[in-house]
């Protein structure tokens, strides 16, 4: 299936290289095929939803983009380079599908959304007030500010979901690729998040985004792409009867034919 | 003469202070991977190390770096690939090192005392060339675990992401499991290789019981690490035990004393800040039908000390991490 989208208003001419260009993705997990033969392409500026059920294959589709998991077959070009030898990693921003922003030991929110920046510093390098002014813009905008010397392992999940989001946003990346990232998080957080993600896609970021709750994110979106057992099912423009789905499906023991039940 | 004039007790309280440095703080990288144990297991497999140098007449310290961090190594590698049959892995190279090392040791003609010096730590047997090669390697550790202190903390904090960002996370787990190895063997003249992981954990775990931030964890168990490392110098020259054994001693006793005070002074800022971020949500109706505070025994009103929160049509004090709100006759908890 064909993207059936119109270019959105700021995308780059069709000329460009795409932001993300999937091709024939195939990706094997412990002797599974969990894609099979994904094709998918992102342009500059596009805000794309990623759907579908559990286990549908989100995660390893995101985590094959950027580079976490090794394909089977086929490939992924970041930015019209190939991923395992893409090194422009201060372009992409992610948001990994988590709510463990803990370790072993404690860590302050700063020091959380500092390591954001890591794709930009240099070793050895102290961080400099450039940077510092990027973790205290990042910190403002999830609305964290005042929590920067808070641990994150004492902040409720909403919170801690926040900080990660800062992370991805901190290096401002124009590629934010975001798995799950309002699962678990009450409307608040929804809402402050949101407004985040509205302000980078005003200045052309592009944003990829699996979500089977989209809230007050709805519309953002300008195109759904749906994964169904490892298939892209479907690829266009979200209507309401699919990203409101989520909100009127049933607990039926068996609701495997819907494709965005949850 | 004091024992500060000792010619040795000078040597074991440098090295004393550099083991008490970098020991904590390649520690706080290994806790923060939860990987608290690997200390133990490098200092199991560097026994074989000594027992390698004294069979061939080197120098121990040199043959035991090389032991660990070949171990090191072979750990982290295990560890990488993640499989459920690593822990065994593991577990097998480890009884290989202590085995294999006390069997060598014997065939060297060495007895056990020679053996407790390397298990135990050993406050006259650290000669120049020792504290030589303790100083260079120790510098090295901390200068890195300084230098590249963002990007390991971002490997240990989330490896996933790490790689995300650029960062060569393979090579960095491997500096991490090397350095650990190289701290080993210079603490395996002061606290000796059974008790060097102590020494590596401990002062973090202290630490962690009063610091919220990473970096003040990390400057936090360096301090303690140096402390109890010198103080177990002193006192195991006083005492004439084995300093391995009075420094965790000492770091252990530092452990309890700071969970109790991490305990009551958390106790306190929970009475005296009750959810002072938690923004009450406006609009949203409460729970119902109501819960009534039990045995409330004290009237809130304008002079108490309970921080009152504005609440549309009622006024809430917040009580013990509760809001409280007047009902007719009594309080309800909101
Ligand atoms: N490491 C793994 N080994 C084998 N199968 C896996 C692994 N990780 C995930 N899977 C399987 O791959 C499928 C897709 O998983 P995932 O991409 O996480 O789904 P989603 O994010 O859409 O919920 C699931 O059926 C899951 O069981
Ligand atoms: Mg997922």
């Amino acid at each position: 299936m064909t993207p059936t989208v119109s270019t959105p208003i700021g995308a780059e001419p069709d000329t460009a290289a795409k932001a993300v260009q999937v091709t024939d993705l195939s990706v094997d997990l412990g002797g599974r095929l969990v894609l099979r033969g994904v094709d998918l392409q992102i342009r500059q500026g596009e805000v794309v939803a990623v759907l579908g059920t559990n286990g549908s294959g989100k995660s390893t589709l995101i985590k094959t983009i950027v580079g976490l998991l090794p394909a089977a077959r086929g490939e992924v070009q970041l930015f019209g380079t190939p991923v395992p030898r893409f090194r422009a990693w201060k372009r992409i921003g992610y948001v990994p599908q988590r709510i463990t922003a803990a370790g072993g030991v404690p860590a302050t929110v700063y020091e959380v959304v500092s390591s954001g920046l890591l794709s930009r510093r240099r070793l050895f390098a102290p961080l400099g007030a450039a940077g510092k002014a990027a973790i205290e813009d990042a910190l403002r905008v999830v609305d964290m500010a005042d929590r920067r010397k808070d641990a994150v392992a004492e902040l409720s999940g909403g919170q801690q979901q926040r900080v990660l989001i800062a992370r991805a946003l901190v290096s401002d990346p124009e590629l934010l690729i975001l798995d799950e990232p309002t699962a678990g998080v009450d409307l608040a957080s929804q809402q402050i998040f949101a407004d985040a993600i509205r302000e980078r896609v005003q200045r052309g970021t592009t944003v990829v985004m699996v979500s089977h709750d989209l809230g007050p994110m709805d519309a953002l979106i300008d195109r759904s792409v749906i994964l169904r057992r490892g298939r892209i099912v479907y690829d266009g423009p979200p209507h309401a009867s699919q990203t409101n789905a989520h909100v009127h499906h049933s607990h039926d023991a068996r609701n495997d034919s819907g494709w965005l039940t949850s | 003469m004091t024992m500060f004039q000792l010619e040795f007790m000078q040597r074991a309280l440098i090295a004393g202070l550099l083991t008490g440095l970098s020991a904590p703080a390649i520690g706080t990288y290994l806790v923060q991977r939860r990987l608290s144990l690997m200390g133990d297991g490098i200092g199991h497999i560097a026994i074989t190390g000594v027992a390698l140098g004294l069979l061939t007449g080197t120098e121990p310290v040199f043959t035991a770096i090389i032991v660990s961090i070949a171990g090191a190594t072979a750990i982290e590698f295990v560890r990488a690939r993640g499989k459920a049959s690593g822990d065994v892995a593991l577990a097998l190279l480890f009884y290989g090192g202590i085995a294999g090392g006390v069997l060598l040791i014997g065939l060297a003609g060495q007895g056990a005392a020679t053996l407790n010096t390397y298990l135990f730590g050993s406050l006259t047997t650290v000669s120049s060339s020792d504290l030589y090669v303790v100083v260079g390697l120790a510098v090295t550790v901390l200068v890195i675990a300084i230098g590249l202190g963002p990007q390991l903390f971002a490997v240990c904090q989330d490896e996933e992401f790490a790689r995300v960002t650029g960062l060569r996370v393979q090579l960095l787990n491997l500096l991490i499991a090397v350095m650990a190895a190289v701290t080993v063997t210079v603490a395996m003249r002061t606290v000796g290789l059974l008790l060097v992981s102590a020494l590596m954990v401990v002062p973090v775990a202290t630490a962690q019981q009063v610091t919220r931030s990473f970096r003040s964890t990390f400057v936090t168990a360096c301090a303690i690490g140096v402390t109890a490392c010198l103080a177990g110098i002193i006192t195991s020259y006083n005492a004439n035990v084995a300093p391995g054994a009075t420094i965790v001693v000492l770091a252990l006793a530092g452990f309890v004393v700071a969970a109790t005070v991490g305990t009551l002074l958390r106790r306190r800022a929970g009475r005296s800040a009750p959810l002072d971020d938690e923004e009450p949500e406006v609009g949203v109706p409460g729970p119902a039908p109501h819960v009534v505070s039990a045995g409330h025994p004290h009237a809130h009103g304008e002079e108490c000390s309970h921080k009152k929160v504005d609440h549309g049509d009622h006024v809430d004090y917040v009580h013990d991490g509760h809001l409280h709100a007047r009902h007719g006759d009594h309080w309800d908890e909101h």
